[in-house]
């Protein structure tokens, strides 16, 4: 190695510092973390409107989802903790270990959700985009023959559903608002578009689980998908974007320069005390 | 918003006849409730807008200093809870303006007044939350202070604001005991987690005693106040009700409350406390505390940029009622 002692010290030390954890990605785990992240990220996205909302009502409501979010990830995030395998020796990782001890590059969300909120027409597409997957998405996986999976889609499904309801509502009054409320929602339409196409991606790890029912493959969504979409262009009198080019990579840690701030924010304080209980 | 109109009304008070004013004081003794399409003294009227508003903008005003700390939440479980603290406190927000429009004060005319410095909050939502310990001391003293102010408004003579009250009661008691379990992980927890509970018990105490305002007799409304049973203990009643409560609270915790002249009373039976400085609440009502124009500009700029949202859903909302008359 290049660099003397002292150099070579300044390294261990940092490793020391950071302590991120490590995670044995089994395909199950790998599973309940990419759905965890996706929720745990757009919920945190959702609660920085608090306070600052345009209405007292949107306010709550945003908190709302927000919650329903967090406690979605914090459902999977325990799941994945139960099925981790450990090494020897090595304790047991917990929904605040994989919260706040990964780097970016191990959290496995989708682009879309650490999209930054913008401005509100940006933040409720992006939600309409989500809840649009996440509504169907959820009542098929009731029927996984995981029954914790099953369990968590039960209660994701009811709340998915006033998820959807509500973001298409403001799709809806925002495209077919005023002529400033339209032209903001359709550049947000253009701008969040190219990271829907993440939505229906699953690799060899997630078609194991589906192989043996446990999860329901993603692409099986891509037409009621599209079909929710469009009804609620169709109501807005939005514009369908024609680029097909879909950006990629949350899945598998490849992020967007979104998504360290949120987490340099949202760690720092666990991570400057290492070891302390909150 | 429906009640706008209303606004301008003749003032009332030079055609008020005593006869109406004295049967309106004997339903307040008889403890009889009023209720918003009652007849009532237009200062009865104003007193209760004021006050009501005042509870509304801080219950919104508050949601600032705790808000500003969501996404740093050290644990998903505390993210997730104050979240949803903060959002209850808007809702307060909401329940205390729709008492207000009972009384025709319309929320956005209320607002207005607010985001043009024209009208008050409580002053301690004006200091700045720097830790995560003041999250817990926050909920620990901030809604404890609330509680100790709003458990007699719940029976307050006014019936739409003693209803609000209750339902804020439940939820502020709820905020207290996560605040007070906050402070106590935090001194069961490392050196640095106690060094930081006890900073911020020392910035807040003082400010939360402010919180029931001046001492008796330096206030004005309290007299008339009392007797139309909005008001039922003095400032300073409730003040050294607060303190009784909170100092075996502190004990427990192993913190030091920063005031040396602290002392029981053995003859009182009550907790007496060192000289509050009355400037320093002064000039943060004047507008000179260490956050009143973050604040004020926080809640400017979430209004103005939602105008374009408002706009929009007023819009539509015309729009489809054109449609549904076509
Ligand atoms: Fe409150
Ligand atoms: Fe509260």
């Amino acid at each position: 190695m290049a660099g003397g002692p002292g150099l070579r010290r300044f390294f261990e030390d940092e490793n020391m510092a950071t302590n991120t954890i490590t995670v044995s990605e089994t395909p199950l785990v790998l599973y309940a973390l990419r759905r965890a992240d996706d929720s745990l990220i757009l919920g945190h996205r959702l609660s920085e409107w608090c306070g600052h909302a345009p209405t007292l009502e949107e306010d709550m409501a945003l908190a709302n989802i927000g919650l329903d979010l967090i406690g979605q990830a914090r459902s999977l995030y325990g799941y994945a903790a139960e099925v981790e395998p450990r090494e020897d020796g090595r304790s047991a990782n917990d929904e605040d270990g994989y919260a706040y001890f990964r780097d970016a590059g191990q959290y496995r969300n989708l682009l879309l959700c650490e999209q930054p909120n913008r401005d509100f027409a940006c933040t409720m597409v992006r939600q309409f985009f989500y809840s649009a997957f996440t509504d169907p998405y959820w009542r098929a996986m009731t029927s996984s023959s995981d029954p914790t999976l099953a369990a968590v889609a039960a209660k994701s499904e009811k709340e998915s559903a006033y998820h959807l309801r509500h973001a298409a509502e403001w799709l809806i009054r925002l495209g077919d608002g005023t002529e400033e409320s339209h032209a903001r929602t359709q550049r947000a339409v253009d701008a969040l578009w190219s990271f829907t196409g993440e939505l229906f991606d699953a690799d060899d790890a997630e078609d194991s689980l589906v192989a043996d029912r446990l999860v329901v493959h993603p692409s099986a969504f891509r037409d009621i998908w599209s079909d929710t979409v469009d009804v609620g262009f169709a109501r807005a009198g939005l514009r369908r974007p024609d680029g097909a080019w879909m950006q990629r990579g949350g899945r598998g840690g490849r992020h967007s320069e979104h998504l360290g701030p949120l987490l340099a924010e949202m760690q720092h304080l666990q991570r400057s005390h290492p070891g302390a209980r909150w | 918003m429906y009640t706008q109109a209303l606004n301008d009304r003749p003032a009332a008070a030079a055609v008020e006849d005593a006869d109406q004013a004295e049967r309106f004081q004997a339903r307040i003794d008889a403890e009889d409730r009023i209720e918003a399409n009652d007849w009532m003294p237009e200062a009865y009227r104003r007193t209760l807008v004021r006050q009501i508003s005042q509870h509304a903008h801080s219950e919104i005003i508050g949601q600032l200093p705790e808000g500003n700390w969501i996404t740093r939440a050290p644990s998903l479980r505390r993210k997730a809870a104050l979240l949803a603290k903060v959002q209850d406190e808007c809702g307060h927000g909401l329940y205390l303006y729709a008492a207000a429009e009972t009384l025709d004060a319309s929320r956005e005319e209320l607002m207005d007044q607010l985001m043009e410095g024209r009208a008050r909050y409580s002053s301690i939502f004006n200091y700045p939350a720097t830790t995560w310990a003041d999250i817990g001391a926050i909920g620990w003293l901030v809604d404890g202070a609330a509680i100790m102010n709003q458990i007699p408004l719940c029976r307050c003579s006014y019936g739409p604001y003693a209803r609000a009250m209750i339902r804020v009661c439940k939820e502020e008691s709820f905020h207290q005991r996560q605040g007070f379990e906050i402070m106590m992980t935090l001194c069961n927890g490392t050196v640095a987690q106690k060094a930081m509970a006890q900073d911020a018990l020392n910035r807040w105490w003082w400010p939360c005693l402010m919180m029931f305002g001046p001492p008796d007799g330096a206030s004005q409304h309290s007299d008339q106040s009392t007797r139309w049973k909005i008001k039922r203990f003095s400032n300073d009643a409730l003040r050294q009700k607060f303190v009784d409560a909170t100092v075996p609270q502190a004990e427990y915790l192993g913190l030091t409350l920063p005031d040396p002249a602290l002392a029981f009373d053995a003859a009182t039976g009550h907790w007496t406390h060192g000289e509050i400085d009355w400037d320093e609440f002064k000039q943060v009502l004047a507008g000179n505390g260490p956050c009143n124009r973050d604040r004020i500009e926080a809640r400017r700029a979430a209004h103005e940029n939602g105008e374009w949202v408002r706009a929009a859903a007023a819009a539509f909302a015309a729009k489809q009622s054109q449609r549904q008359a076509a």
